[in-house]
């Protein structure tokens, strides 16, 4: 029997904390930022922080900064780069994965709700555990195959062309943006390996050094690992990199199929 | 974490830092059998070499003529001399097989018509020794960094390396001078761990975030150098702060010194392109403490553009679409968020932003830590070693070059592996560590953690960050470094009185933000203080007061002590001026043009 409600623990409770902006603010913005502490044995809650834009940064991650700088400091989230790169920051902002440092407030109309990544075991606040996704990341054993030895003392060659395939799908950042915003990962995240690793097994498979890429299909081979994914496009939607893990996946369906004939 | 009870572990090594250099070294200690841990704050792929965009030097000569030579001396005149000349000889030769390594590890590097790792210019990189532009960087596209860190990570996990994710490093154990292990706290459970091994290597990075603006990652809070100076040992060269020339501006993100390398130049308020004026040869390729300084004088004799006129222009629109699309992908997508800028049709607004510590933990080439000791500037360290950014070898001396800093990570990280190889047998007996062998830093953790003082973290960060900012910039004086010293060592006094309001154990990080914010102190004041006691110009240090560089009184390392009081003290270590082998001569100083 299915559950459609968050178990008795997770409910968010609604009469979370109001921290109201100082009386001379000149631009004000509310966020609504999901708050668990896993000590206290309390059900998650929503608080609310006024924001004086006037005095903050352009991005999301800008005003998550200040108000663990000057409101409250016990707020929890990652964050390192601050520009797009090193994939600490993504949760869900305004109904979508993305991460808090690229994404601009003005872009968001109204209050501005901020969830942990979905679907995802709650560390603590905005800080999800993400252990699962990176054992499936190493699940497709990410890195370069072959049987034939380097050249002692030069590179590989690779064309321009073949470079170009790889060029794009190896600038995944990890952030898990992606999987999870996917139905099918939410229910099957147990044995559907889940848009980033899959976008990252298709990195391997068409790098024209490796040399496993039959290993690397038998692998993905499966009901679940690979084809339970439908199609329905939410990771393409969600990569904050404009990257198109769907788009791989169903360039791996098709290498599937081809070998088949 | 309320009884303060530790988990005992025992290896052979422990690597401190997954960037880069920690991942490097890890990798390679993997491989060579020694039981091995990798503590980080973040996970591997976040730590901060992620960000490094424009390349890896080595002369691999896939773009026309080069010889590890001429790297050698380009990379002892961009380092104003300061460099150590044996270590630089050992990175520069051991450079192309090193990126071939990663390129066999999969990097996904950009290519040339025939298939060969794609190489770019970059400053101060240049043939027959100063005489013609070398293609010296290779490149995977501009997110180099991501490429290698990536790779680098794979590999680890191809090797079953150890991993202990979101650990916080607290404090060394000390024993008579000898480095014995390491504490660490667990982010998702709040629990201290006690590692005991026969080799630390502190991975840890640079201190960037001393300063208000700068291109580093939040994470960059020069953790190892805290630990360093905690533990008495000294910091060296720490007056060298780089300014990248083209950070963008207000937001601090960097702009890859590849734009230029790809044809990309610099314009002031009345669209001159003003480096010709100030690099006659390198123009927009020269140094960047160089491009930095040109710029500044800029700004400051009112040609700067921009509503404050303090901005430069960085131009890449005359590249072309195709280009940018398929060298400079990031940096367009990174102008476009943060400056509103598209690359296609309009100049970047930048100004010099601080991006690199030359400075750091010392150490010989092997990484092996050194301390003075009965007048013994070099003197190991039993146990301790450092590599990448947290350390100091010196490569790169007053003043890095672009695209020597990933080579460095590499090539210092393999090296320290391959070192401890020799020096640590897998599974050699471990002697029992003393008895209060942590106490250290449990105190420590537990008086911020139950700080309750009136100052919070954030306020001090703040304050410290100004100050740095101000007081020790792109162009430096006495009164000003003065100053700064002074009101510096009240923000570090006022530590005391710091307080943090969440008292959790899990994923506490107003703890572990406080916890850097003491790392970040301790090499502020080193920074400042270094800086005031260096009377000469030279790399990254530009002093107003003394232009010139002083090679018959200044050309030494600086080694400076920050105590518990903040009270610093200095001594100095000879330049090595000697080579490390035959192969190449001495490169004797002399005037730095480009």
């Amino acid at each position: 029997m299915s559950t459609f409600r968050l178990p008795p623990n997770s409910r968010v409770r609604r009469d979370g904390k109001v921290y109201k902006a100082a009386s001379d603010a000149r631009k004000v913005r509310t966020f609504r930022i999901y708050r668990f502490d896993p000590d206290s044995g309390e059900n998650p809650r929503l608080d609310t922080y006024e924001v004086d834009m006037g005095a903050c940064g352009p991005m999301v991650l800008d005003a998550l900064i200040k108000i663990k700088n000057e409101v409250d400091s016990t707020l929890t989230f990652r964050r390192s780069c601050r520009e797009g790169i090193c994939g600490s920051c993504a949760m869900n902002i305004d109904g979508l994965n993305t991460l808090a440092c690229t994404k601009a407030c003005d872009d968001i109309k109204g209050d501005v709700a901020i969830y942990p990544l979905p679907h995802m075991p709650v560390v603590k606040d905005l800080v999800p555990d993400l252990t699962q996704f990176y054992a499936q990341y190493a699940a497709v054993k990410p890195w370069l195959q072959t049987r034939t030895p380097a050249p002692p003392d030069r590179e590989r060659l690779q064309s321009k062309a073949e470079q170009e395939k790889i060029d794009r799908p190896s600038a995944c950042i990890l952030c898990a943006c992606c999987s999870t915003s996917c139905p099918s990962y939410w229910w099957n995240s147990d044995r559907y390996l889940g848009p980033a690793a899959l976008l990252s097994a298709y990195r391997w498979i068409v790098d024209s050094r490796d040399e496993a890429t039959g290993e690397r299909l038998d692998e993905l081979e499966d009901p679940f690992r690979l084809y339970r994914c439908h199609t329905i496009m939410n990771c393409t939607e969600a990569c904050p990199k404009d990257l198109n893990p769907a788009k791989t996946i169903a360039e791996i369906k098709k290498l599937l199929a081809e070998r088949q004939h | 974490m309320s009884d303060y009870t530790f988990i005992d572990h025992t290896y052979d090594v422990v690597v401190v830092g997954a960037g880069g250099a920690g991942l490097r070294a890890t990798l390679g200690l993997a491989e060579a059998g020694l039981s091995t841990v990798c503590i980080t704050k973040v996970f591997p792929t976040r730590s901060h070499t992620v960000a490094a965009q424009g390349g890896i030097s080595a002369a691999l000569g896939n773009m026309g003529e080069d010889d590890w030579r001429f790297h050698f001396y380009d990379t002892i005149k961009g380092s104003d001399w300061l460099g150590d000349q044996d270590a630089i000889e050992f990175m520069c030769k051991e450079a192309p097989a090193a990126v071939i390594e990663l390129e066999h590890y999969g990097v996904p590097f950009s290519r040339t018509e025939d298939g060969r790792i794609y190489q770019r210019p970059f400053g101060g990189m240049t043939t027959h020794f100063g005489k013609g532009i070398a293609q010296r960087t290779a490149a995977a596209a501009d997110r180099t960094g991501h490429a290698m860190l990536h790779a680098l990570y794979q590999q680890s996990i191809r090797h079953n390396a150890e991993f202990h994710v979101e650990y916080f490093a607290i404090d060394l154990i000390m024993e008579n001078g000898e480095c014995r292990g390491v504490v660490a706290l667990d982010l998702a459970t709040g629990r201290l761990h006690r590692y005991r091994a026969h080799a630390v290597i502190l991975a840890t990075g640079g201190y960037g975030r001393a300063y208000f603006t700068c291109t580093s990652a939040h994470t960059c809070t020069g953790d190892g150098g805290g630990m360093a100076l905690r533990a008495g040992l000294p910091l060296q060269d720490m007056e060298f702060v780089q300014f990248h020339p083209t950070g963008i501006y207000g937001a601090g993100c960097l702009i890859t010194e590849g734009v230029r390398g790809e044809g990309g130049f610099l314009t002031n308020s009345k669209g001159e392109r003003f480096m010709e004026r100030y690099a006659p040869n390198a123009k927009d390729l020269a140094s960047r403490d160089v491009v930095s300084r040109s710029m500044t004088i800029e700004v400051r004799e009112g040609r700067g553009v921009g509503e404050h006129r303090d901005q430069i222009h960085l131009h890449l629109e005359h590249l072309g679409p195709e280009v940018i699309h398929e060298r400079l992908p990031g940096i367009a997508d990174t102008a476009r968020i943060f400056a509103g800028v598209d690359v296609t049709k309009e100049p970047i607004p930048v100004q010099p932003t601080v991006h690199y510590n030359m400075g750091g933990i010392p150490c010989n080439y092997h990484g092996e830590v050194v301390t003075v000791k009965n007048g013994d500037p070099d003197t190991i360290v039993p146990g301790l070693f450092a590599a990448g950014e947290a350390a100091c070898v010196s490569v790169h001396g007053a003043n890095r070059l672009g695209s020597n800093s990933l080579l460095d990570i590499v090539i210092f990280g393999r090296e320290a592996a391959r070192h401890i190889a020799t020096l640590v047998k897998p599974g050699e007996r471990h002697r029992a560590l003393p008895k209060d062998a942590g106490d250290f830093a449990v105190a420590r953790l537990d008086r911020l953690r139950n700080a309750k003082g009136s100052r919070p973290t954030a306020e001090i960060r703040r304050e410290m960050q100004r100050i740095m900012q101000a007081d020790a910039a792109v162009f430096r004086t006495e009164t000003s470094l003065r100053e700064g010293c002074g009101k510096l060592a009240k923000t570090f006094a006022s530590f005391a009185d710091v307080r943090i309001s969440d008292r959790s154990l899990v994923w506490n990080t107003d703890l572990i933000e406080t916890l850097e914010l003491e790392n970040l102190l301790g090499q502020a004041v080193a920074t400042i203080n270094a800086a005031e006691n260096r009377k000469e110009s030279r790399g990254a240090h530009a002093r107003e007061d003394f232009p010139e560089r002083n090679d018959a009184e200044w050309m030494k390392h600086t080694l400076i002590r920050v105590d518990s009081a903040g009270r610093t003290t200095i001594d100095y270590r000879k330049v090595h001026l000697d080579t490390l082998t035959r192969d190449v001569e001495t490169v004797p100083p002399k005037a730095r043009v480009y």
